[in-house]
């Protein structure tokens, strides 16, 4: 069946919608006919114009719920109203901390099922997932009763503002309360830490330098981060690291971290686990250092050294600072 | 609480170190064989075990599901100082997808008095991420994802939950569903003493009848093409002889990137 109405949950940060969000924004617009954003938070009206701009025509408020994580209130006020018979064909979640579990709540609610991982979507519905790494492509459909709950990855669409849209009518905004849930919706947010970072987001910068278990010891860290700055890049990390504590899980880059497609990726001492590669290998250029000539990662890199990250890194580092 | 009984939701996966395979005729993941322990579940079974401690009472519980009543990577867990396990098996469970696998392991737990139920994020294997959540939804609990720090008090737990910004303290009442990161804990490696220990721990082996689950169960979604996909192709490749570096820099110098 063809895609006719299509829903996509809007995540917001500091009242604009995010990147992700943007993305699937898009692409619903490319695939069917009608979009309606779902959304939370405060100051809805300036948030309803910037989704209009992606596409949005139509904006449902579930509010601006305050300290209560969003999982439970989001998807049983989805979930009210599909049953009430709103109801699209497809709903486009971000794959994100909360993308994640208000698709999965949605889902039990409904008794339908979620495919994830998802890096397109055809106007048929069939979705396609990288899997294995990013080294195998399978497409998927549902055979049940829509709607049909997508979790998308980040950054496998262009966000692309629609010409019809921008500085047209903003879309209409609906109020979508949340039904009481009671004890379901018990988990409150006492406090909120952010974690302070300098120089480009990792999942926007068009340089990042990231390093692994090669590194040999969480001070080296520094190195990267050092060449990062001197590149004007993000430093990031790969999963092994951050699970020795080296680095916050925030520098992560992989499947279960971020996804990331800068101009130049430069990897440092990461051996290139399959987990690793699928967040990365939508670089456009790729340089890898590793000490071991057998690494995976050589086999998609498109200057590979084969050496010790501790000579190579430094002498680059003084190399680049000796010129500004 | 003077006690408290922690359910973890363990996965066994074939191991990652081989590289997987879709089964040409179902193109679902090729699950045979001797399975272990998904590493990620370690440390579910870790702080399971560390919050009966502090608790001064109760039990760490397994829940899992697999094919052909595979227990060797509970076995593992119940060495760390789980003290038993529930295992469901039925064929009709070949090629199960999330929300299904969401239904049998809520059934099981229901079968339990927990006070805590914990899963990993996600599984190494099939790294979908949602599962935990969907149980928590169809048991009528609160959940709290990405855990990197939990602590009980009384009858709440909290948790420090990743943000893209940084991390939430999240507080929430027990009974509830706690996924965990890899950054929770630090798991330990079973003792000899453990490992004998397991041996003879129960392992519930459960089918979909025993939980009134028989022929209830639906997959509404297929796998129609599998295809390998476009290779990246390998570059220059070269030695380092104290001169890399120049290498690297023309290179960033050709994308205007310096």
């Amino acid at each position: 069946m063809n895609l006719d109405k299509v829903w996509v949950l809007a995540e917001s940060s500091e009242g604009r919608p995010t990147s992700t969000t943007c993305e699937l924004l898009t692409k619903a617009r490319q695939v069917a006919s009608s979009v309606t954003a779902v959304t939370w938070g405060p100051d809805v009206s300036a948030l309803a114009g910037a989704l209009g701009n992606f596409g949005a025509t139509r904006v449902l408020w579930v509010g601006e719920l305050g300290d209560a994580l969003p999982a439970v209130p989001v998807a049983a006020a989805m979930a009210a109203a599909i049953q009430a018979g709103d109801k699209p064909d497809a709903v486009l979640f971000p794959q994100s901390y909360d993308g994640r579990d208000i698709a999965g709540r949605l889902s039990a609610r409904l008794d339908v099922g979620v495919l994830t991982n998802v890096v397109d979507l055809a106007e048929d519905g069939t979705s396609e997932h990288a899997i294995f790494g990013g080294s195998t492509v399978v497409r998927a459909r549902f055979t049940g009763e829509p709607p049909y709950l997508f979790l998308v990855r980040p950054k496998s669409f262009v966000a692309e503002q629609s010409a019809e849209q921008s500085g047209g009518g903003a879309p209409e905004v609906v109020d979508l309360p949340a039904p009481d849930t009671g004890p379901l919706n018990g988990a409150v947010i006492k406090q909120r830490h952010v974690e302070e970072r300098s120089g480009p987001k990792l999942d926007e910068a068009a340089v990042v330098v990231a390093g692994g278990r090669g590194l040999g010891e969480s001070s080296k860290f520094e190195l990267i981060e050092e060449l990062a700055r001197l590149l004007r890049g993000a430093p990031g990390a790969s999963r092994a690291i951050v699970d020795a504590g080296w680095v916050p899980y925030a520098y992560q880059v992989g499947q279960t971290g971020k996804t990331v497609k800068p101009t130049v990726y430069i990897a440092c001492g990461i051996s290139g686990a399959t987990q690793h590669m699928v967040g990365m290998k939508g670089a456009k250029h790729i340089i890898a250092i590793n000490k071991d000539r057998d690494a995976p990662i050589f086999s998609i890199a498109d200057l590979g050294i084969v050496g010790d990250v501790h000579k190579v890194v430094p002498k680059l580092i003084e190399a680049l600072a000796s010129r500004s | 609480m003077a006690s408290m009984n922690v359910v973890v939701c363990v996965k066994q996966i074939p191991d990652p170190a081989a590289p997987g395979r879709l089964d040409p005729e179902t193109k679902t993941l090729v699950r045979e064989g001797k399975l272990i322990l998904d590493d990620s579940d370690a440390y579910g079974v870790e702080m399971g075990l560390q919050l009966v401690d502090r608790a001064g009472g109760g039990e760490v519980t397994l829940v899992s599901m697999a094919p052909n009543n595979e227990a060797s990577g509970l076995r593992t867990a119940l060495a760390m100082g789980a003290s038993k396990a529930i295992l469901v098996s039925d064929d009709q469970l070949s090629g199960a997808d999330a929300l299904t696998t969401a239904k049998v392991l809520a059934a099981a737990i229901r079968r339990t008095d927990a006070d805590l139920v914990l899963a990993a994020t996600e599984s190494t294997d099939g790294y979908t991420g949602t599962t935990p959540v969907q149980v928590a939804e169809l048991l009528g609990l609160p959940a709290v994802t990405f855990a990197k720090k939990i602590e009980c008090h009384g009858s709440t737990v909290r948790v420090q939950r990743q943000t893209e910004a940084g991390f939430d303290e999240v507080e929430c009442p027990l009974p509830a569903v706690v996924t965990v990161t890899a950054g929770v804990v630090e798991p330990r490696y079973p003792s000899f003493k453990g490992i004998m220990a397991a041996k003879t721990k129960p392992v519930d082996q459960l089918s979909l009848a025993d939980l009134g689950l028989d022929g209830a169960l639906r997959v509404t979604q297929e796998i129609s093409e599998v295809a390998a996909a476009e290779e990246r192709q390998a570059g220059q490749i070269v030695q380092d002889e104290g001169d890399a570096h120049e290498r690297i820099i023309q290179f960033l110098d050709r994308l205007k990137v310096t």
